[in-house]
């Protein structure tokens, strides 16, 4: 019958007609985002951070600047350089993540939001203090220590530096205080982070 | 003064107020206010209350289905439409009003500067003139014409000249495709779109279209059900609406004939277009819907019922816009020649007919067809349109042949080439 192909258009509309539309409400609501999102406003936490600039040699884009001075114990000791600048040019970063991926002390990690719209350029860039004041949700990406325990930036709350790391703090600590490490690859079935008594052996 | 116009509940208000039984008017209760000799002053005061209301309602009715229409084609889309500005964005046809209004209002440097200004003025005009007729409910009618139908179809007709007129002053190669587009289509369709209306004039048994009303105990839409159909088709090409809008074919010809015109003629020929479809759907609710009688207290509630009925329409061709992809000119054409016009011959036809054997023309005095009568012709008209769709649908339908690939040398190959 002629007209029957228009019929069914028609029918296709009027389905469409009665389903909730799919338009977010960008301002007052956000599509959900994957906790692995590579975002802006990197988490950085400053007491993991040796100054070692993995980080900017890493860039792609060279677009991490730092510049540290010698704090005033020796990194035996257990100190580390304080770092005075760390500018991050946000407007030319591709979020790229190699940065984190090089940082060797978990002290850098992607952040978790996308509104970082500014009037000036030099608004983009992300500087030490920002970054220090910063509420910090690290994305999981490239942490599956982090992913692993659960953590959705965009749902549960900041995180501390000592909450971050691949290991416990206190394994470090020990560390320090000159506990002796054996090694031991991790096999399936491994406990991840139970107790650290293998470590400390 | 013209027997027309003391039928109009206002104009008769607003005469008897200022002038009163003065002059030849002797239809007032009493005294108006204006001392004798004024009555031309009472029938320009009349007129003018009567011109604004009209106007008003036309372009607020025309803002209010704008919104309307995105609103419900968003929703067609699994979108949300605007929803900024006011309760569900009510105020966005004022938003854009305003932009357009604060927008320039170029003139091409090789335009025709009279007719380009001209354009929107006649296309509105047209618009208005068209609604002079349309009754909106029992006795709120500004004339009752008796060649109602014939003047709807002359008036709604003067756009193909407006649209014609603004592709050509353009001096703009796009808006005059789209003014050729516009021309070669409007003429077309506007045959099968008068004869469509022929059958029911043929069962009024007059133009006018308060007797066309009063003559549906049974709606038209039921008894004429191809002319319904026909007029439907053909009005939403006159009306340019998406399965018939080559001539402002965005993705081709940029926007067709008004791609020269910005600011407020933009806004008025806009204006024009979409009131336009709030007439066309106010003429199909009264011829083919019955107008204002509704399920009861068609007397109290007449603008009510028109207003759902017109609604409804409205709905109908948001929902066909939303739907349809654009037609080639190809096939609009084989659509208006092959389909449109032989369904209207039938409906013609047929109608004849069947007024011809309800002896409908008792000598020379046309009558009444009764309620029942008009049931039984409904009966007989609507397999007569499923057959006939079924039948003419074939014709209009296009046959696409694969043309065999012919294989021809027309330069010898590179690489059998011989070189010296
Ligand atoms: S994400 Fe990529 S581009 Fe951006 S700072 Fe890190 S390494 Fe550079
Ligand atoms: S790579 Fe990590 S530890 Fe090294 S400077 Fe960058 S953030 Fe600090």
């Amino acid at each position: 019958m002629y007209g029957f192909g228009l019929a069914k258009g028609l029918m296709v509309t009027l389905k469409n007609f009665i389903r909730p539309p799919f338009t977010i409400q960008y301002p007052e609501e956000r599509i959900p985002q994957h906790p692995r999102f590579r975002g802006e406003e990197f988490a950085w936490y400053e007491e993991r951070c040796t100054g070692c600039a993995s980080c900017a040699k890493y860039c792609p884009l060279g677009i991490i600047k730092i510049v540290t001075s010698e704090g005033g114990r020796s990194p035996q000791e257990g100190g580390h350089y304080d770092i005075d600048v760390f500018d991050i040019d946000i407007g030319r970063c591709m979020f790229c993540g190699l940065c984190v991926e090089a940082c060797p002390y978990d002290a850098l990690f992607m952040g978790s939001g996308f509104e970082r719209g500014r009037y000036e350029r030099q608004d983009l860039v992300i500087t030490v203090d920002e970054l220090r004041e910063a509420v910090k949700k690290p994305s999981t990406w490239f942490r599956p220590q982090l992913e692993d325990s659960g953590y959705d930036p965009h749902k549960d709350s900041a995180l501390d530096w000592r909450a971050v790391g691949r290991e416990k703090w206190e394994w470090h600590q020990r560390e320090k205080a000159g506990a002796r490490i054996k090694f031991r690859p991790a096999r399936v079935g491994d406990k991840t982070q139970e107790g650290d008594g293998e470590a400390r052996s | 003064m013209t027997p027309f116009l003391q039928e109009n509940v206002v104009f008769r208000e607003v005469y008897c107020f200022l002038g009163g039984n003065e002059g030849n008017a002797s239809w007032c209760g009493g005294d108006g206010l204006l001392p004798g000799g004024f009555e031309w002053a009472a029938y320009f005061a009349a007129g003018f209350v009567i011109m604004f209301i009209l106007v008003n309602a036309a372009l607020l009715g025309a803002a209010v289905f704008v919104w309307s229409e995105r609103r419900l084609l968003a929703r067609f889309q699994a979108r949300r439409g605007p929803n900024r500005w006011g309760p569900w964005g009510i105020f966005q046809p004022i938003a854009d009003l305003l932009k357009l209004i604060i927008k320039e209002d170029i003139v091409p440097n090789a335009a025709d500067r009279l007719a380009f200004t001209l354009v929107p003025i006649i296309m509105l005009m047209a618009l208005l003139l068209s609604l002079a007729v349309m009754p909106f409910a029992r006795n709120t009618y500004l004339v009752n014409l008796n060649v109602g139908i014939l003047y709807i179809i002359a008036v709604s007709s003067m756009s193909t000249i407006a649209i014609f007129m603004a592709g050509w002053s353009s001096a703009n190669k796009y808006a005059m495709f789209g003014a050729m587009r516009g021309v070669a289509m409007l003429i077309s369709y506007e045959i099968p779109l008068v004869l469509s209306l022929v059958g029911v004039v043929l069962i009024v048994g007059s133009m006018s279209l308060v007797s066309v009303v009063e003559a549906q105990t049974v709606p038209f839409l039921l008894v004429q059900p191809l002319g319904a159909l026909v007029f439907m088709l053909g009005i939403s090409a006159e009306l340019n609406r998406t399965p018939f809008d080559i001539l402002e074919a965005e993705s081709e010809i940029i926007a067709g004939y008004h791609t020269e015109y910005s600011g407020i003629k933009f806004a008025l020929i806009q204006a024009a277009e979409m009131a336009g479809v709030l007439a066309a759907s106010g003429f199909l609710a009264t011829i083919f819907m019955g107008g204002w009688s509704g399920p009861f207290w068609s007397g109290q509630l007449g603008a009510f019922w028109f207003l759902v009925k017109l609604a409804g329409f409205v709905m109908l061709f948001i929902w066909i816009r939303a739907t349809f992809p654009r037609l080639r000119i190809d096939q609009i054409m084989a659509f208006a020649w092959k389909f449109l016009l032989p369904l209207a011959l039938i409906n013609f036809l047929v109608t004849a007919v069947q007024v011809y054997f309800f002896g409908f023309y008792q000598g020379d005095v046309p009558g009444e067809l009764t309620r029942n009568e008009l049931w039984i012709m409904a009966a007989i008209n609507i397999p007569v349109a499923l057959i006939a769709i079924g039948i003419f649908g074939r014709f209009s339908r296009e046959k696409v042949r694969v043309p065999e690939p012919v294989f021809q040398n027309i330069a010898p190959s590179p690489r059998t080439m011989e070189v010296d």
